[in-house]
C-alpha cells in the first residue's frame, strides 16, 4: 500500500513540474506569444485585440506572474482549457483535442501494446534457448531496427506498399475520406485499412527495444538460484520458463514499457506526419506549425498524462507481480 | 521508486576495475559488433572531415543543376527536383548531423554523470531531491517539449538544437550512473580512500569514476543515438534551420517537395539511410559494451549436448 502511495506523490509531483515547465517555457524564451501572432495575422489585428486573444488561454502579461501561474495551474486541471488560435480558430481546445485523441489511442495504444506483448514473448523465448537458431539472428537484426528512425520507416513502407504498387495500401489520412463515419462494417474496413502502414512503421521501430532488453534480462535471471531451484525440483521447462523466469525477467521491462512510452510518443508524432494521421501528434504539429499555443500546451499535458497513467499502471502490475514492492514501499 | 532503479543488465558492471582499461580496447576489437559500428562511424568521420575529396560539388545547396535527374555518372544519386546534386549534399550533410550526435551527446554524458554520481555519492536530502529530478525528466516526453521549444526558442540555429538534447537527453543516463554509484559506495577502496582522508571531490574523479568508465562509454553511445534520431526528426519536421546542409535538412525538403510521389526516392531515403546507419553504428557500438561490462550477455557459441533436455 505504502508503495503504491510513494508512486501516486510521483505521480503528482511530475505532473505538477511538467505544467510548470510548460507554464515557464514560453514566458522565458526569446520568442514572444503575441509577436508570433503578430506576424502570423499579418499585422491586420491590433496589439490589443490580440492580447485579448491570448487572454483566452492564460497569456496576462500585465498581471502578477504568481497569480498567473496560479490560475493557469486551476484552469489546466479543471478541463478550461480556452480557444484554439490555430487553424480551427475560435474553437474550443477540449473539442479540437478530442477530434484527435480518439485515433492516437487507436493507432498508437493497440500498435504498443502488440509491441510489448510480442516483443516480450520473442525475447523470452529467444533467451531461454540461448545460443539457438533465433537467438544468434534476432539479437543483431533487432540492434539495427531500433535504431531506424520511425519517420524513414513510414516513408521506406509508403514507398514499397502505396508508391511503387499504385496506392496498394493507403498512405494517407485515418479512413477514407468518401465514407461516413459510422459503426458500419465499411467504414471500420476502412479504418482499419488506413492504419496498417502507420501501425507496422511503429511496431516495426519499437518492437526491437522490447526484445532485446526481454532477452537480456531472461538470460540475467537465467542464471539466479531460484532458476537452479527450480529445475532441481524437477518443474516442467515450461513451468520454469514461464513463472520462475520470465514472470521476474517481466520486472525491469514493466518500469521499461512506461518509461519508453515518452519515446513511443515522439516516433509516432513523426509517424502521424508522415501518413497525415490525424493524431494528437499530427496535431500537435500543425498547432506548432500555427503558433497555437493554447492546443500545444494541453498536448503537452496530455502527453505528460498520458505517460504517467501508464507508469502508474505498470507499477499496479509490478507489486501485483512482484511481493518485494508491496511489502518494501 | 525502486522499480525506476532496476535498469536492465548494464547496471550490474560493478567488477569493472581499473585494472582492466588497457583491455577495453581490446575487447571492443574483439567483438564484431563493436567493430562493424566503429566502421561505420570510420567512415562517416572521413566524409565530414574531407567531403571535398568525395564530390566535385563544392556548394550543395546552390540550385546549379537541371531539376530531378536520375542517377548517373556525374550525379550519382541524381538531382534533386531544386537542382542539387544529391550524392554532394549527402557527403557534406555529413558534418552537420556527426557534430550533433558527438557534441550532444557528450554534454549529456557530462551532465549525467555529475548529477548521477553526486546524486549516489552525496546521498540524504541532496539524493532525494537530485533522484526526484532525474525521474521527472525520465519521464516527461522529451520529444514534444523538443518541438515546443524549439519552436518558442525560434526555429533554428544548431545551438538550440543542441541545447535542447543536451536538456532532454541526459537523464536515462544519470539514472543508470546513479544506480552504479550506489553499488559501489560501500566498498573497500572507497573506504580506504575515506581513511585516507581524500578529499570528495578527489575520490569521485580518481577513484569512483575510472570503474564506470565503460558504463559512461555506453551512456554517450546512447546518449548520442538519442540525438541523431532525435535531431533527424526535428529537422524533418521543419525545426532546424532549413538552410543547413544535413541529413534532416534534406529530408525536411524531399517531403516538402513529395520526392516519393514524384519519382525522386532517392533524395528521401539516402539521408535517412544515413541517419539510420550513424544510428545503427552507435546502437551496436553500445550492444557491444553491454556484452563487454557484462560477461552474461556475450554470445556463446553453440555446444551441443551440453544443456541437456529436460
Amino acid at each position: 500500500m505504502r508503495y503504491i502511495l510513494r508512486r501516486l506523490g510521483f505521480f503528482a509531483i511530475t505532473l505538477w513540474a511538467a505544467l510548470t515547465l510548460n507554464f515557464f517555457i514560453p514566458r522565458f524564451m526569446p520568442g514572444n506569444p503575441v509577436d508570433a501572432l503578430r506576424v502570423r495575422t499579418l499585422n491586420k489585428l491590433s496589439p490589443a485585440a490580440l492580447e485579448q486573444m491570448l487572454e483566452s488561454f492564460g497569456y496576462k502579461p500585465h498581471q502578477n506572474v504568481f497569480q498567473q501561474y496560479l490560475e493557469y495551474l486551476r484552469d489546466m486541471l479543471t478541463g478550461k482549457w480556452g480557444v484554439s488560435i490555430g487553424s480551427s480558430l475560435g474553437e474550443p481546445v477540449s473539442s479540437v483535442v478530442m477530434h484527435a485523441l480518439p485515433w492516437s489511442v487507436f493507432l498508437v495504444g493497440i500498435t504498443t501494446l502488440v509491441a510489448f506483448v510480442v516483443g516480450s514473448l520473442i525475447g523470452i523465448v529467444s533467451g531461454w534457448w540461448r545460443g539457438g537458431k533465433l537467438d544468434s539472428v534476432l539479437p543483431p537484426v533487432f540492434v539495427i531496427t531500433s535504431a531506424l528512425p520511425y519517420f524513414w520507416v513510414g516513408l521506406l513502407l509508403i514507398l514499397v506498399f502505396s508508391v511503387w504498387t499504385n496506392g496498394f495500401l493507403p498512405s494517407d489520412f485515418n479512413y477514407d475520406p468518401s465514407l461516413q463515419p459510422a459503426w458500419t462494417w465499411e467504414f471500420i474496413g476502412s479504418v482499419i485499412w488506413h492504419a496498417i502502414l502507420p501501425a507496422t512503421t511503429i511496431l516495426i521501430a519499437s518492437i526491437g527495444a522490447w526484445i532485446l532488453t526481454m532477452r537480456n534480462n531472461m538470460i540475467t535471471v537465467l542464471a539466479e538460484d531460484y532458476v537452479r531451484m527450480g529445475r532441481a525440483k524437477g518443474l516442467s521447462n515450461w513451468r520454469v520458463m514461464t513463472t520462475y523466469a520470465a514472470r521476474n525477467a517481466m520486472l525491469p521491462n514493466l518500469s521499461g514499457l512506461a518509461m519508453s512510452l515518452g519515446f513511443v510518443i515522439s516516433g509516432a508524432i513523426l509517424v502521424e506526419y508522415v501518413y497525415n494521421y490525424p493524431g494528437l501528434g499530427y496535431l500537435l504539429y500543425n498547432s506548432v506549425e500555427s503558433t497555437d499555443y493554447p492546443v500545444m500546451q494541453v498536448l503537452f499535458m496530455l502527453f505528460t498524462v498520458a505517460v504517467l497513467l501508464a507508469l502508474l499502471l505498470c507499477d499496479f502490475a509490478i507489486a501485483w507481480l512482484d511481493p518485494r514492492a508491496r511489502t518494501k514501499g | 521508486m525502486t522499480a525506476l532503479l532496476v535498469n536492465g543488465p548494464g547496471t550490474e558492471t560493478a567488477d569493472d576495475t581499473p585494472r582492466r582499461r588497457g583491455g577495453l580496447w581490446r575487447s571492443v576489437l574483439h567483438n564484431r559488433k563493436a567493430l562493424v559500428g566503429l566502421l561505420i562511424l570510420l567512415v562517416f568521420t572521413i566524409f565530414a572531415v574531407v567531403p571535398q575529396w568525395f564530390t566535385p560539388v563544392t556548394d550543395p545547396n546552390a540550385l546549379q543543376f537541371p531539376p530531378a535527374l536520375p542517377p548517373s555518372w556525374a550525379h550519382p544519386l541524381g538531382t534533386t527536383s531544386l537542382g542539387q546534386d544529391i550524392w554532394a549534399q549527402l557527403v557534406y550533410g555529413t558534418r552537420e548531423s556527426l557534430i550533433i550526435a558527438l557534441v550532444a551527446g557528450f554534454f549529456a554524458t557530462v551532465l549525467s554523470v555529475i548529477i548521477g554520481v553526486s546524486a549516489a555519492y552525496l546521498g540524504g536530502v541532496s539524493d532525494d531531491v537530485l533522484s526526484m529530478i532525474i525521474n521527472i525528466f525520465l519521464v516527461i516526453p522529451t520529444f514534444p517539449l523538443i518541438i515546443i521549444l524549439a519552436t518558442y526558442a525560434g526555429k533554428g540555429t544548431l545551438t538550440v538544437v543542441l541545447v535542447v538534447l543536451v536538456v532532454t537527453g541526459w537523464s536515462y543516463g544519470a539514472n543508470q550512473l546513479r544506480a552504479q554509484t550506489l553499488s559501489l559506495r560501500n566498498r573497500d577502496f572507497l573506504e580506504s580512500a575515506r581513511v585516507r582522508g581524500e578529499r570528495r571531490s578527489y575520490t569521485i574523479v580518481y577513484e569512483v569514476l575510472p570503474t564506470m568508465i565503460s558504463l559512461i562509454v555506453a551512456n554517450f553511445l546512447g546518449a548520442a543515438l538519442y540525438s541523431v534520431l532525435t535531431a533527424a526528426g526535428l529537422q524533418f519536421l521543419g525545426l532546424g534551420n532549413p538552410n543547413s546542409i544535413s541529413w534532416g535538412t534534406m529530408l525536411y525538403w524531399s517531403q516538402n517537395q513529395q520526392a516519393l510521389q514524384t519519382g525522386m526516392p532517392l533524395w528521401s531515403l539516402a539521408p535517412g539511410l544515413c541517419v539510420a546507419l550513424l544510428g545503427t553504428s552507435f546502437a551496436l557500438m553500445n550492444y557491444a559494451f553491454d556484452e563487454i561490462s557484462n560477461p552474461a550477455l556475450r554470445p556463446v557459441t553453440r555446444r551441443r549436448g551440453k544443456r541437456s533436455k529436460g
